[in-house]
C-alpha cells in the first residue's frame, strides 16, 4: 500500500463525504463489482460522521437488505436501526421499486382520469416493468425526488445512490435517453395521430407509407394492439412535457458540482477498462468524477514471505525424511500463502498499470473480506477502508 | 418431490442462463463444442449481439447468417449465429406474408424499431423465433433435422423466465394474429421434453440465490430446468485436517509446530509470520465452509449438478476444450 501511495493519488472519501458541499454521491460501475456495498458503506460512514444521509439502493442482496431494515418494498426511505448517531447524523435507506416510481410519476403529472387510463394500459404496464432502461430512468427520477425533498424539508443533507446492475456503467447514463426516445418514437407519434402527421407532410405518398406501416403492424400484432398503443400514446401526450423536463433536470443535477461520481471496479483488467471508459464519458459530459474504488483487493496477512520462497519451503518440507506432526499442515499453509500472494501481485500489477494510464484519477482500495458483506459491521469495515481509516 | 429431470441425451434445445458474469457464454460454448466433438451437428446461438461466441472461439464477428465455426474428425460440426431481431422480422415478414419488401417502408416510419425494441415481448418472440426455427428446421422432403442440437446463450437469470415465457409476454399486446400464433408454437416447444434450461452459478451467495429464484420462476411457467452448472471452482488449498486445525479455537500448539517446521527449512520466522499464515488460513477455512453451504443449497434443488474448475489461464488456448470434456464426463450431453 505504502509503495503505491507515492505514485497514485489517493481518493479521499473522508473529506468528500464530510464536506457539506457534497450533496449527492453516485456509485457506479459494471455488474457485480460492489456498487451496492460501496453505496451502503459510504452512506453509513457519512451518517456516523455527522451527515444526514439517505441511501437509495437497487436490488441489494437479501441479507444486506435485512440488515438495513429494507424489508418493506414501499418505495420510501426508512431509518436504519443500530447506527451510531453520536456525531449528530442519521441514516435512512430505501430500495428502489421501479414500477411504483413510474406509477407515481404518472399520477403526479397526468390529470386524474388520464392517469388511471395510462396505468391500466397494457403498453404502459409492459414498459414500466420490463423495458430495458426503465430501471435506470427510475433511479434517476428517484434521485431527483430525494434531492428535492432534502432541499424542501431538510431531512437529509446527503443522498447516496446505487446504480442498477448492468454490464456497463455507461448504461446508467444512456438508458434514460433510450427510454426517452422511445416515448418520443416516430412510429408511436404516427400511431397517435396519423391523420395529423399525414396532412402536415402534405404528401400523399407519406400517408400511403403510414398506411402500409400501420396495416402491416396490425396484421402482425392484431388490431387491438394498435388501439392500445394509440390510447397509451394519447394519454401519455398529456403529461409528456412534464416528464421530459423532469428527466432533463435530473440529468443537469448530475453535472452539478454538488454531485460526486464514485466508480467502483474489481482489480481485474476488464473491470478497470470499463471503469476507464466510464471516466472518459463522465469527463465528456462534464460530470464530476471523484475517483475510483478498487474493491475486493486480495491482501496477505504475512507479506514478508514471498510466493516463490513459500513454495520452495513447502517443497523442502515435503522432501524431508523426518516429518513432524504438523508438517503437512505447514505445507498447506505455505501453498495457500503462495497462491494468495500471487493473486495479490497480479492485482497490484493491473492496478498499477491502470494508475499509470490515468494519472488524474485518484483511487482507494478496499480489501476482499472473507465473507459477503451483509451486516452493519461488515459495512463499517468497508467504510473504514474507503475512507482510509 | 422435484419434477423429473429432462432426458438430456434427447434434448434438442439447450438454453444456458445464469447471473451476469458467471460463465453463461463459456458454458454454452463448451457444451456445444462437446457435442460437436462427438459427431453431432450443433448450432450455438446468442441473442444479445455481444459477440461472446466469436470472442470465445477467437473468430471473426458472427452475424445473422449461420457460420461454421469448426468441423470435427468425427464428422461433427459447430455452427455459430448471432440472432438479430430486425433480420428475424424481415425473414418473418417474407415467410408469412411475402412482404419482405415492406421492410423499407416499415423502417422509414420507425415501425421496425417499434417492433424490435419497444413493443413488449415482440423482440423476444423474434429472437427466440429464429432459434425455434433453426431447432425445427428440416432438410428436403424426408425431413431429417438440420441440427442435432441447438445451444442458446440466453439472457441472465433475472430476465430469462420472462424472455422464454414469450407467450405470456405478448399476450397483453397481441391477443390474436400471427405473432401470437408464433408465440404459442414456440411455447409448446420450450415446454416439451426436448428443451432444457441449464443454470450456471458460482458458489457465492448472490448467484446461488438467483439460481434458486430462477429455478422457481422457470418451474412456475412450466419450463424444464436441466443441469445446475457450478463454474469457476477452486479446490480447497488445505486438507480437511488442516482446515479443522486452523479453525479450532486453540491454535497455540499448532503455531509452535508450524514455527519449528518453517525453521527446519530455513524460513526466517519473523514476528507475526506464523500468525499471518494462520489468519489467512482461517479466512480460507471460512470461505470453504461458506462454499459448502452454498453447494448444499444447490444440491437441494434436486437437479443434475455439474462442476467446472476455475481455469488459471482463463478460457483461451484450449480452456474451452477442458470444460467441454468436463461437461461430457459429468453426464450433461
Ligand atoms: N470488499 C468486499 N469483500 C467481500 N465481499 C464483497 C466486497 N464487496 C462486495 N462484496 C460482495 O460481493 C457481492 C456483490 O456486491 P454488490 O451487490 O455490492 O455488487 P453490485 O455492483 O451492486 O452488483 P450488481 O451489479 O449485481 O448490482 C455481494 O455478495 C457483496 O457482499
Ligand atoms: N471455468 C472458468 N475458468 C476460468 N475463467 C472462466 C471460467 N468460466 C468463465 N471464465 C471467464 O469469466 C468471464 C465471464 O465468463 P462469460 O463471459 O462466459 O460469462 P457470462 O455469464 O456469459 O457473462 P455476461 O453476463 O457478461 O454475458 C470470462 O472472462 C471468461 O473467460
Ligand atoms: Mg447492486
Ligand atoms: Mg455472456
Amino acid at each position: 500500500m505504502a509503495s503505491r501511495a507515492s505514485t497514485v493519488p489517493t481518493l479521499d472519501l473522508a473529506t468528500l463525504a464530510t464536506d457539506p458541499a457534497t450533496r449527492i454521491v453516485v456509485c457506479c460501475g459494471s455488474g457485480g463489482v460492489g456498487k451496492t456495498t460501496t453505496a451502503a458503506a459510504l452512506g453509513l460512514w457519512a451518517a456516523e460522521h455527522g451527515r444526514k444521509v439517505v441511501v437509495l439502493t437497487i436490488d441489494p442482496a437479501r441479507r444486506l437488505a435485512q440488515s438495513l431494515g429494507l424489508t418493506e418494498l414501499d418505495n420510501t426511505p426508512r431509518p436504519v436501526a443500530g447506527i451510531d448517531t453520536s456525531a449528530g447524523g442519521s441514516l435512512d435507506a430505501m430500495m428502489l421499486d421501479m414500477k411504483r416510481t413510474f406509477d407515481e410519476v404518472v399520477e403526479h403529472h397526468a390529470p386524474r382520469d388520464k392517469a388511471a387510463q395510462i396505468l391500466a394500459n397494457p403498453f404502459y404496464q409492459a414498459v414500466s416493468s420490463s423495458f430495458a432502461g426503465t430501471q435506470e430512468y427510475m433511479a434517476m427520477e428517484k434521485l431527483g425526488q430525494l434531492r428535492a425533498q432534502a432541499e424542501r424539508d431538510g431531512r437529509w443533507d446527503l443522498v447516496v445512490v446505487d446504480t442498477p446492475p448492468s454490464r456497463s456503467a455507461l448504461d446508467f447514463l444512456d438508458a434514460p435517453k433510450r427510454l426517452g426516445s422511445f416515448l418520443d418514437g416516430r412510429f408511436i407519434r404516427l400511431l397517435a395521430a396519423p391523420a395529423r402527421a399525414g396532412s402536415r407532410a402534405g404528401l400523399k405518398v407519406f400517408s400511403v407509407g403510414v398506411n402500409v406501416a400501420t396495416s402491416t403492424m396490425s396484421k402482425l400484432l392484431g388490431g387491438e394492439m394498435l388501439r392500445d398503443v394509440q390510447t397509451f400514446v394519447a394519454a401519455l401526450d398529456t403529461m409528456f412535457g412534464g416528464f421530459r423536463e423532469r428527466a432533463d433536470q435530473t440529468y443537469a443535477l448530475l453535472k452539478d458540482p454538488e454531485t460526486a461520481f464514485v466508480v467502483v471496479a474489481a482489480p481485474e483488467r476488464d473491470a478497470l477498462r470499463e471503469a476507464s471508459f466510464f471516466a472518459g464519458r463522465l469527463e465528456e459530459e462534464g460530470m464530476p468524477l471523484a475517483g475510483l474504488v478498487v474493491n475486493r483487493v486480495q491482501r496477505v496477512a504475512a507479506p514478508s514471505l514471498s510466493a516463490s520462497r513459500a513454495l520452495a519451503a513447502a517443497e523442502q518440507l515435503g522432501d524431508a525424511e523426518e516429518k513432524s506432526t504438523t508438517a503437512s499442515t505447514t505445507q498447506g499453509l505455505l501453498r495457500l500463502h503462495a497462491a494468495l500472494a500471487e493473486t495479490a501481485a497480479r492485482q497490484e500489477a493491473v492496478a498499477r498499470r491502470f494508475a499509470a494510464g490515468h494519472p488524474g484519477i485518484p483511487s482507494v482500495e478496499v480489501p476482499a473480506a472473507a465473507q459477503d458483506i451483509h451486516d452493519l459491521e461488515g459495512l463499517r469495515a468497508v467504510g473504514s477502508a474507503l475512507t482510509g481509516g | 418431490m422435484p419434477p423429473a429431470q429432462p432426458d438430456l441425451p434427447k434434448v434438442r434445445l439447450h438454453v444456458v442462463t445464469g447471473k451476469g458474469g458467471t460463465g453463461k457464454t463459456t458454458v454454452a460454448s463448451a457444451l456445444a463444442l462437446a457435442m460437436a466433438r462427438r459427431g453431432r451437428r450443433v448450432l450455438l446461438a446468442e441473442v444479445e449481439g455481444r459477440q461472446g461466441i466469436s470472442q470465445t472461439f477467437d473468430i471473426a464477428p458472427l452475424g445473422h447468417r449461420e457460420t461454421r465455426i469448426l468441423h470435427d474428425r468425427t464428422g461433427g460440426e459447430l455452427w455459430g449465429l448471432s440472432v438479430d431481431a430486425k433480420e428475424s422480422l424481415r425473414e418473418y415478414l417474407q415467410k408469412f406474408y411475402k412482404v419482405g419488401r415492406a421492410m423499407s417502408v416499415l423502417d422509414r416510419f420507425g415501425a421496425v424499431d417499434f417492433a424490435t425494441t419497444i413493443a413488449p415481448g415482440v423482440r423476444d418472440v423474434l429472437l427466440i423465433g429464429k432459434v425455434y426455427e433453426a431447432a425445427g428446421r428440416r432438410t428436403g422432403k424426408a425431413g431429417a433435422p438440420v441440427y442435432d442440437a441447438v445451444v442458446l446463450d440466453a439472457p441472465p437469470t433475472g430476465r430469462v423466465a420472462r424472455f422464454l415465457n414469450v407467450n405470456a409476454e405478448v399476450a397483453d399486446v397481441a391477443r390474436v394474429g400471427p405473432i401470437r400464433t408464433q408465440a404459442d408454437s414456440i411455447t409448446r416447444m420450450l415446454r416439451s421434453h426436448t428443451t432444457a434450461v441449464h443454470i450456471v452459478t458460482l458458489l457465492e451467495e448472490m448467484p446461488v440465490q438467483e439460481t434458486v429464484d430462477a429455478q422457481a420462476e422457470l418451474r412456475a411457467v412450466g419450463l424444464p430446468v436441466g443441469a445446475i452448472v457450478v463454474n469457476q471452482l477452486r479446490g480447497p488449498m488445505l486438507s480437511a485436517k488442516a482446515l479443522k486445525q486452523v479453525s479450532s479455537s486453540r491454535t497455540a500448539r499448532l503455531a509452535t509446530g508450524v514455527a519449528k517446521d518453517l525453521e527446519s527449512v530455513r524460513v526466517r520466522v519473523t514476528n507475526g509470520l506464523v500468525e499471518g499464515l494462520l489468519d489467512d488460513a482461517r479466512q480460507h477455512a471460512d470461505r470453504v465452509a461458506l462454499e459448502r453451504d452454498q453447494d448444499a443449497i444447490l444440491r437441494d434443488l434436486g437437479r443434475l449438478m455439474v462442476r467446472l474448475p476455475l481455469l488459471p489461464e482463463g478460457t483461451d488456448a484450449g480452456g474451452i476444450t477442458v470444460l467441454a470434456e468436463a461437461l461430457a464426463d459429468q453426464g450433461m450431453l
